[in-house]
């Protein structure tokens, strides 16, 4: 199979990225690693009559810390997440999405800022991305801003970036704090890969035990990733006994809108929400315990 | 608009003038005629085409290979030398670790990829770097065998410590 005949570009500056995104007539897509453009361009689900391979802008690729936090390029790979020592120190929740993502070859080439741009709702990490309160910075010829996660997705395969506008990093805050915990997991499509669900859970202890904070975010249940603000409100400040997390994980897929296929039912996907978010947050509360970030 | 590409395949180097939706794996067997290549489901799921790109296992169906251009390309064709079959390849030889032998080259070029990453790993993580790579005769048992019999040899050789072919082994 291929794609459609198309003019390719691939500009080694954002600047001159940005100048091919506008003014042009028909659809112009901007082409990260490849690992759900393509597939769905050779199945002709998709279109461009222009790709802007954003692949060999040195600028848009790479992880640095940033104080509290941890900033990664658009063109990061999986495999360079995964290869990197201060991503799994700092934010190991991302290696324990990341780990989970496709498979090996996939992981080779897949980028954290492709995926989200794509917003697959079966993407592992949306779920994260929610659950770290991370911030995405898009450039467009009017500038640069930073979109909180919370108002990234806006619905199935969508995004608030605008037209001619390129995500251009990553922003999450460090996790390697004490008393916080993490983990994702995540019901696998047998034959994709893609979360049929998947739940991000972060839980910080107060000083006595119980919980000061705790974000969860789930992905593939719903047409987008959202907040499981019910959940989080029912674990605030409670002993974090086996009950108490089963009674706020039953929270877990209030106001999703959950989708429906012949693999899962909605109501299966709704039950798996609740199952994922109950053994995430106990996983995380066990790390919680165990040691900072750990 | 064809656009030129220079890419360096099992050490060799080609320049070409390629149609931007050309794939990578088209490129490999339609214009440089290494077959060995396999297509196979052509969706990104079965990993028959996998091959090395810098050193990094990738399915070639979903690489444009206008991407690929300046890179460093590893196929089975690079894997034996001077007629002698590669660790791996006697391998899964000698375990079986192929019935109809139609995914071997893409298991092999992802098993050259781990065993780089990881030349001791275990079974389990074996499974989970192979979980790319379908195979539909073999249940699998005697390809991670053969993994784990090739990294042993290989671990044991001086000759190819990596276990990566020269090419990859630049990067």
């Amino acid at each position: 199979m291929y794609p459609a005949e198309f003019d390719y570009h691939a500009p080694t500056a954002l600047a001159d990225a940005l100048h091919l995104l506008q003014g042009h007539d028909g659809t112009v897509k901007v082409l990260a690693g490849g690992q759900s453009l393509l597939p769905l361009m050779k199945l002709r689900l998709a279109d461009a009559s222009t790709l802007v391979d954003i692949g060999r802008i040195a600028e848009l690729r790479g992880i640095r810390e940033d104080g509290d936090a941890v900033v990664i390029g658009a063109t990061t790979t999986y495999r360079d997440i995964l290869d990197s020592a201060v991503v799994g120190r700092r934010v190991p929740l991302l290696v324990d999405t990341v780990r989970q993502i496709g498979d090996m070859q996939v992981r080779s080439r897949g980028t954290i800022g492709g995926s989200l741009a794509h917003a697959d709702p079966g993407g592992d990490l949306p779920a994260t991305i929610l659950a770290v309160d991370a911030q995405m910075t898009a450039a467009g010829s009017g500038g640069t801003r930073t979109i909180a996660a919370r108002d990234f997705f806006t619905g199935m395969l969508t995004t608030s970036l605008n037209e001619g506008e390129v995500l251009t990093s990553v922003r999450l805050p460090a996790l390697d704090q004490a008393r916080t915990g993490s983990a994702y997991l995540k019901h696998r499509h047998p034959a994709s890969g893609y979360a049929v669900v998947g739940v991000a859970a972060i839980v910080r202890l107060a000083a006595d035990g119980t919980c000061q904070e705790a974000r969860v975010g789930v992905t593939g249940a719903g047409s987008q990733a959202m907040r499981a603000g019910g959940v989080e409100s029912a674990l605030q400040g409670k002993a974090l006994d086996d009950a108490t997390l089963a009674d706020a994980a039953s929270h877990a897929a209030e106001g999703l809108d959950l989708l429906s296929d012949p693999y899962a039912s909605a109501e299966f996907r709704g039950h798996l929400a609740q199952v994922l978010t109950r053994r995430a947050l106990a996983a995380a509360v066990a790390r919680a315990r165990g040691g900072p970030g750990a | 608009m064809r656009q030129a590409i220079h890419v360096t395949v099992n050490g060799a180097e080609h320049g070409y003038e390629v149609e931007p939706r050309l794939l990578l794996v088209h490129f490999l067997r339609d214009v440089l005629g290494l077959t060995g290549t396999h297509i196979g489901c052509d969706t990104g799921q079965c990993g028959a085409c996998t091959v090395l790109l810098d050193g990094r296992a990738v399915k070639s169906c979903m690489v444009l290979a206008v991407q690929a251009d300046g890179a460093k390309i590893s196929t089975v064709e690079g894997l034996a030398t001077k007629g002698e079959l590669h660790p791996i390849q006697q391998a899964f030889w000698e375990k079986h670790g192929l019935q109809c032998g139609f995914c071997t080259p893409g298991v092999m070029m992802a098993t050259v990829c781990l065993l780089a990453d990881n030349p001791t790993p275990t079974d389990e993580q074996i499974r989970e770097q192979l979980e790319g790579n379908l195979c539909r005769c073999t249940g699998y048992q005697n390809i991670v065998a053969a993994v784990r019999t090739a990294g042993e040899r290989m671990r044991a050789s001086a000759a190819a410590p990596a276990g990566v072919p020269a090419q990859a082994r630049a990067e």
